[in-house]
């Protein structure tokens, strides 16, 4: 009870001090949350990108119908297959008449049908990584009925070293915004300690416990952190309304990410007070 | 109730502050600590409520020892022991009454308590008729009545002072002193560092301790 009465009473002594910490700390962490919404929105249209991930099989022409049946059993049989979708000749010139109007003149002109015929492999969603997809390739090119196999190597490889280099540098910026955070905080409340020098002097004089006179301080710690966590959460939410209304449509993160993001505010503060007063408090 | 045992300090710039003292205060005696500045009253005071600690030797008071008790559990010991000192240590901008409210408020005194013992404390220095004044507007003698006041909060077995009476006048200094021992009459034990040899002189009953170089050089209850 006294804890708090007293970190109130802090703030109150000190409405300066506590605004003028709570949003630095809340602009360090606006940087993460700005970050964290790139990241989310990256990974999110990663993902769209990464469905789209098969690999293609070009059969001969010649193919019988019975290698082509054992190509299918072959490639169903693999674990990471969840899919074979066979595209006849025919089927795979409709598609091009289709998806290539301007091409028409050029269709219409040909005697025989030059496109191969393909089987479509899909993928398992956890399957689409460079590693997996080359062996299924690999694989498939083995089999006598199969002519060529694609599955765009380079941009599957491009497509996760972006997905990495996004995530590496979310966990390095946002610990290095969070440790700007800390040491916010970490400062505020040594300014507070000595500030309140004398009381801490009379308190430990008298027999006040070293958890009594502590608590106000990491509470305190624990509140800037919190309200500075609000703020970012405020900004960002600002920051991705402007742009999704203004510049080109965002998703918004999860709230569990929003509430994870000021939980984590108050325990930084919480930390970073524990360290500030346990090097400080001595020196009083 | 105060033992030292063959107490000694030493500072890495200042040399040795206490060379092998050793007396001890009995429960409910009354002692002089005298002796110039720098003979080491203070630092034997500070070692009593354990804000230093001895560099050889061991300094046991109301029942804790220097070479058993915890830096954390030395407020247990500071309830026992009640300190005051030369500058008041008042804080400042609060009132005299809040200034004793404060030390059973921090060590955990219920609340409807701290107002009636509050008043007691004060009335028992005298100090009943200015308990709403603010500390800049008591006089010094007042001052230390109020900071008296906050030492028996915790209505401790000892009383320590370091130079009470150092920044006051000779009329507030003997009412500091007077106050001194009526407390001491009522069963505590208040060991008073002084150089005011006048003072100490002015009451012949009261054994005197005399330190000179951080060595005990005498003891009239020896």
């Amino acid at each position: 009870m006294h804890a708090i009465r007293e970190a109130i009473a802090g703030f109150r002594r000190a409405p300066l001090l506590t605004a003028l910490s709570a949003t630095m700390v809340g602009l360090a962490l606006f940087v993460v949350g700005l970050f964290g919404v790139a990241t989310y929105n990256l990974h999110e249209a990663l993902s769209r990108i990464e469905d789209r991930v098969e690999v293609v099989a070009y059969v001969r022409d010649n193919a019988l119908d019975e290698e082509l049946r054992i190509l299918e059993e072959d490639v169903m049989a693999m674990p990471e297959v969840v899919g074979v979708r066979y595209v006849s000749k025919d089927q795979a010139l409709e598609a091009a008449r289709r998806d290539l109007p301007e091409f028409e003149d050029l269709f219409a002109g040909l005697d025989t049908n030059p496109l191969p015929a393909s089987m479509e492999v899909e993928l398992a969603s956890g399957a689409r990584t460079p590693d997996v997809v080359a062996r299924v390739a690999e694989r498939m090119t083995l089999h006598p009925a199969v002519e060529d196999v694609r599955y765009g190597q380079e941009w599957v490889d491009r497509l996760f070293l972006l997905q990495n280099i996004g995530g590496i540098a979310t966990l390095i910026l946002g610990s290095a915004f969070a440790v700007v955070a800390a040491l916010i905080i970490g400062t505020a409340i040594r300014i507070a300690l000595f500030a309140r020098r004398e009381e801490i002097q009379v308190m430990r004089l008298v027999g006040a416990t070293n958890g009594f006179i502590r608590r106000p301080f990491l509470l305190e710690g624990a509140i800037t952190g919190a309200l500075g966590g609000t703020l970012a959460a405020a900004a960002t939410w600002g920051a991705w309304w402007g742009v999704s209304n203004a510049v080109f449509p965002l998703s918004w993160i999860p709230w569990s990410w929003v509430l994870a993001g000021i939980g984590a505010g108050a325990a930084f503060g919480l930390l970073a007070s524990a360290v500030s007063i346990r090097r400080h408090l001595q020196e009083i | 109730m105060i033992r030292l045992s063959h107490v000694s300090r030493d500072f890495p710039r200042r040399g040795r502050a206490l060379d092998d003292v050793t007396f001890s205060v009995e429960k409910g005696e009354f002692v002089f600590l005298t002796g110039h500045s720098g003979s080491g009253k203070s630092t034997t005071l500070r070692m009593l409520h354990m804000a230093d600690r001895p560099t050889e030797g061991e300094v046991r008071v109301a029942g804790f020892s220097s070479k058993l008790t915890s830096d954390r559990e030395i407020w247990k010991l500071r309830r026992r022991v009640g300190f005051v000192f030369q500058d008041f240590r008042l804080l400042p901008g609060r009132t005299a009454r809040e200034n004793v409210a404060f030390a059973l408020e921090v060590t955990g005194t219920p609340r409807r308590e701290i107002g009636p013992r509050t008043s007691r404390l004060l009335s028992q220095v005298g100090l009943s008729a200015r308990t709403g004044a603010l500390v800049e507007e008591l006089s010094g003698g007042e001052q230390q009545r109020v900071s008296v006041a906050r030492a028996l909060a915790n209505e401790p077995l000892v009383l320590l002072a370091d130079e009470p009476t150092g920044n006051l006048d000779e009329r507030s200094a003997r009412g500091i002193l007077e106050l001194f021992r009526d407390l001491n009459a009522s069963g505590m034990a208040v060991l008073m560092a002084t150089h005011d040899l006048d003072l100490v002189r002015s009451i012949s009953d009261v054994r005197t301790l005399e330190l000179s170089g951080g060595r005990l050089v005498f003891d009239s209850g020896a």
